[in-house]
């Protein structure tokens, strides 16, 4: 058993657990939204995936700060897997935040709206973050410059969303505040168990990959003891230490 | 702007659709990327298995030879 593949069966078992929990609230618990009716259910899924897909971005950044701070590309390779972890959220954020303007607004994207414009931005900026990353072949600079990228674009995260916030144009719906938000009780407790759900599925999806490369890391590792360090192809499209 | 801001709510059957569609994507996502990540990892611990396999083998053959090597000759 690895370091990163414990606790991730329990960890599975309670993101399946709290999913199902959250969907049978969102279908059979929560009320019918009194402006947007039955439309209103994708608000469970797209919100906290917009969420937890730009705490990933800034989780990635932190991490990154340990690489820096340390040295170890361990740090670097967890911030690799919390930045792709983050951007696979966000793409499901974006897809399932287009189904409901397209079923709201009769749009599927609407140009001049600050926060879906804003959220496109910075999953570009993400987007190219493995394509920098993988156009450096020193596997030293590749994680340097790496985590750079991300610490920067990690704290460009939350001075977004603030800058959002304070612009004047407030069309999308603003539900959650920092004063707890204007949800009734039944629809705030659906939400936070849907937070709750995907943020557990956001961390056993990181440790699973985490267990995957340091699974791969393991290989190579034996093979080259095995074989000598000719016989280990190079390591190509990998954020794993070698 | 405020015309799509005070849109009025889908009728559930029309409204239906969106919301499986949404639901549906999301799993899929979720469904595809666990498969993907099942598949290497499955593979990569049969290929870490047989290479541990390999090692021990090797560092048994190893430990006998300097056994057989240290015993006095004649």
């Amino acid at each position: 058993m690895t370091t990163y593949s414990k606790g991730l069966r329990a960890l599975t078992l309670a993101t399946i657990g709290s999913i199902t929990l959250a969907l049978a609230l969102v279908f059979f618990y929560a009320p019918l939204d009194a402006d947007q009716g039955f439309v209103q259910k994708i608000f469970y899924l797209h919100v906290p995936l917009a969420i937890i897909s730009l705490c990933g971005f800034v989780l990635g950044g932190l991490l990154a700060i340990g690489h820096l701070r340390t040295g170890d590309r361990v740090w670097d390779m967890r911030s690799y897997v919390a930045i792709h972890m983050a951007l696979i959220f966000g793409i499901g954020g974006i897809i399932s935040g287009s189904i409901w303007a397209k079923a709201s607004w009769g749009h599927w994207w609407v140009w001049n709206e600050p926060t879906l414009v804003s959220f496109l931005i910075v999953l570009l900026l993400f987007a190219t973050y493995q394509p920098l990353r993988f156009s450096i072949e020193d596997p030293e600079r590749q994680a340097r410059y790496a985590s750079v990228f991300a610490i920067t674009a990690g704290a460009f995260v939350p001075l977004n969303f603030i800058a959002v916030r304070l612009a004047q144009q407030f069309v999308h719906p603003r539900i959650l505040t920092l004063g707890g938000g204007n949800l009734p009780g039944s629809m705030r407790l659906t939400f936070f168990v849907s937070l709750i759900g995907l943020a557990l599925l956001y961390a056993t999806l990181w440790k699973y990959e985490m267990t995957a490369k340091n699974a791969r890391m393991q290989t190579r590792r034996l093979r080259r003891r095995l074989m000598g360090e000719d016989a280990v192809r190079p390591l190509g499209r990998s954020a794993a230490p070698s | 702007m405020i015309v799509l801001a005070t849109s009025p709510a889908l009728a559930p059957g029309k409204a239906a659709p969106y919301v499986i569609a949404a639901y549906i994507v999301f799993l899929a996502i979720v469904l595809i990327y666990v498969a993907i990540m099942a598949k290497r990892l499955r593979s990569t611990e049969r290929d870490l298995a047989t290479l541990k396999r390999e090692v021990e083998q090797r560092d048994a053959i190893d430990a006998s030879s300097e056994a057989r090597e240290r015993e006095p000759v004649g």
